[in-house]
């Protein structure tokens, strides 16, 4: 915003980058949520950060937000340090969190007018700025309702429309879409991929869903307080093994040994059944069927998925009840501490 | 600089709007302080009659019950605070550019406006009980809402910065708040009740503001009026009432913005 505050900010590291984290990490009591995490994000890139509840992910949110201090090591958003200037932060970003935020009592055209009245948005552009939201959100019809009146998805179309009003240089979405159904869903992701194109947003998403990750330019895998993987979608695919083929037979352990024996593969056998991991499946498959010696029952091929890269990564899956059970209360608890 | 004034005017305004547009609270905050009136008023009337210093019951609970509507509102900057941290608007305030000063000063002055807007329709039914009213008692009575209305708002937003749940608020606003106005002399005058009740009214600080709109409203009186609390012989003059309940007020709210400031 203001040239000189800047400079200041921008001592080392990084200068380009739109989030630059630095051996960042937060304590509370015993409990070490996040520990020495590292990494940047660049100006228009969707940035995925991923891990099961309790994984540190709130906690690195709430520090990029300005909303809880760090116990060590240090982060800039928008090139702003998230201590020192807080104030710039806040006005450089937009933030969707998983719990409504919007004031129910008062129509979404008021809470959206608090809202850049709060960020000292000038009035002219406000109102501009609103219309050409609200619309995007096709809610422009409803800004008079009292937003008690709204479903789950309105709800959250105009948190989005709401986080976006006072131009963030970088948006937040800590599980946007979380427990709405899958064409809302969809629909939010077009109004992000419209923004990004047209206002060259930086966006910071956490998410629970596997396909939602996909949309990221690059993913972040996070677990107990640690990045533990950190790539393009396709590339952290590729680091499981390529796709695997499931192939049932009469009998399958003969059908076990004639691909261990040929391609000099570990496949696995249960009764009839028989997979295993080649790179390249689709080439695969032609060859292996004419030369197979036996008669196939059925054939299968499964490209990785994201949910195959978190199960290898750390050994759960995304959605783990315990884990959500033994994270959620330190989690809840520390968003209003400082 | 800007960002405190800007979480001022903010959320006073966000406040005032809220209050605005829900009828039931407006309808609510009228009605109670006149069910109030009248029942009281016609209970107690043919049983207490005139007051000494031709004051009648009614005329006597008048300016406490409007006292007590700047009390129970005030206490509301409290209770909001409560309110928005549940349904996570608090949230929202608090990653916006704004100066966490800002935003208590913002809770005392919206409920400080909101109080003062009710007393002023509520003035409406004062010729109807027989209380004098004129231009000097409607200046004098708008500083003074004002600074009694900040004893409870800074009260109630320690309170509300520590209590992490709306039950915890609750219970603690009738442990120590709700005795606080009970004992200020909103129904009864303090000088003629037993001895216990007595002092502990005199100990609170709630009772000088009481008394303060009172006396706005009815003058200082003869002695036995009701009307000046007096404290170890010495009758409290309006002035003297203002400045112990001003530097309260102050006291209270910057209490306030210490707590809201070190919780959130």
């Amino acid at each position: 915003m203001i040239d000189h505050e800047r400079s200041t900010a921008m001592d080392q590291a990084d200068t380009s980058a739109m989030i630059d984290v630095q051996q960042l990490a937060r304590r509370f009591g015993e409990l070490e949520a996040v520990k020495d995490v590292s990494f940047a994000v660049g100006e228009g890139e969707v940035f995925g950060f991923l891990g099961p509840n309790g994984a540190g992910k709130t906690t690195t949110i709430s520090m990029l937000t300005t909303l809880l201090q760090p116990s060590s090591g240090r982060a800039r958003v928008n090139h702003y340090d998230v201590v020192r200037q807080r104030s710039e932060v806040r006005r450089s970003i937009g933030l969707v969190f998983q719990q409504t935020t919007l004031d129910e009592t008062l129509t979404a055209e008021q809470n959206l007018r608090f809202h850049a009245y709060a960020y000292g948005v000038p009035s002219d552009v406000r109102e501009r700025r609103l219309r050409e939201l609200l619309s995007m959100v096709e809610l422009w019809d409803r800004r008079a309702s009292k937003v008690r009146t709204y479903s789950g998805g309105m709800k959250r179309r105009l948190e989005i429309a709401r986080g976006l009003l006072h131009h963030p240089r970088v948006l937040f979405l800590d599980e946007p879409t979380l427990g709405l159904d899958p064409q809302t869903r969809r629909r939010i992701w077009e109004y992000l991929a419209e923004l990004r194109a047209r206002e060259g947003l930086t966006i910071f998403l956490t998410t629970h869903y596997m396909d939602e990750a996909e949309q990221a330019d690059r993913i972040a895998i996070i677990d107990h307080g640690r990045i533990v993987a950190l790539d393009s979608p396709t590339g952290l695919k590729s680091g499981v093994g390529g796709d695997m083929i499931t192939i049932a037979t009469g009998d399958g352990d003969a059908a076990g040994e004639e691909i261990r024996s040929r391609y000099g593969l570990s496949p696995s056998v249960a009764d009839g059944t028989v997979s295993f991991h080649v790179p390249a499946g689709e080439a695969f498959l032609p060859e292996f069927v004419r030369r197979f010696s036996q008669p196939l029952e059925a054939i299968g091929l499964r490209r990785p998925t994201l949910d195959d890269v978190f199960m290898h990564l750390t050994g759960r899956e995304i959605r783990d009840p315990e884990g959500e059970l033994q994270a959620q209360a330190p989690a809840d608890r520390m968003e209003w501490r400082r | 600089m800007t960002e405190l004034y800007r979480g001022l005017w903010v959320v006073a305004y966000r406040d005032i709007l809220g209050f605005l547009s829900d009828r039931f609270r407006i309808v609510a905050s009228l009605t109670f302080p006149l069910l109030f009136l009248a029942i009281f008023g016609a209970g107690f009337s043919n049983v207490i009659g005139q007051m000494a210093g031709g004051i009648d019951i009614v005329q006597f609970m008048y300016p406490g019950i409007i006292a007590q509507v700047v009390l129970t509102t005030s206490l509301f900057a409290g209770v909001s605070i409560v309110t928005d941290r549940e349904v996570g608007f608090l949230r929202e305030i608090l990653v916006a550019p704004l100066s966490r000063t800002g935003i208590v000063l913002g809770k005392a002055a919206g409920a400080a406006s909101i109080a003062l807007l009710q007393v002023l329709i509520l003035l409406v039914i004062a010729p109807i009980v027989n209380v004098p009213l004129d231009v000097e008692t409607v200046l004098l009575l708008v500083p003074t809402v004002v600074v009694l209305s900040l004893v409870l708002s800074g009260l109630g937003i320690v309170i509300g910065s520590f209590a992490r749940s709306q039950q915890g608020f609750q219970l603690l606003m009738q442990m120590l708040v709700f005795p606080m106005i009970f004992l200020a002399g909103v129904f009864f005058p303090v000088d003629s009740v037993p001895l216990w009740m007595e002092v502990a009214s005199k100990i609170n600080p709630v009772t000088y503001g009481v008394d303060a709109i009172r006396q706005i409203f009815l003058g200082s009186g003869p002695a036995g009026a009701g009307l000046g609390v007096t404290v170890l012989g010495h009758t409290m003059s309006l002035v003297e009432e203002l400045a112990l309940v001003g530097a309260l007020g102050a006291g209270l709210v910057a209490a306030a913005i210490w707590a809201f400031t070190r919780q959130e």
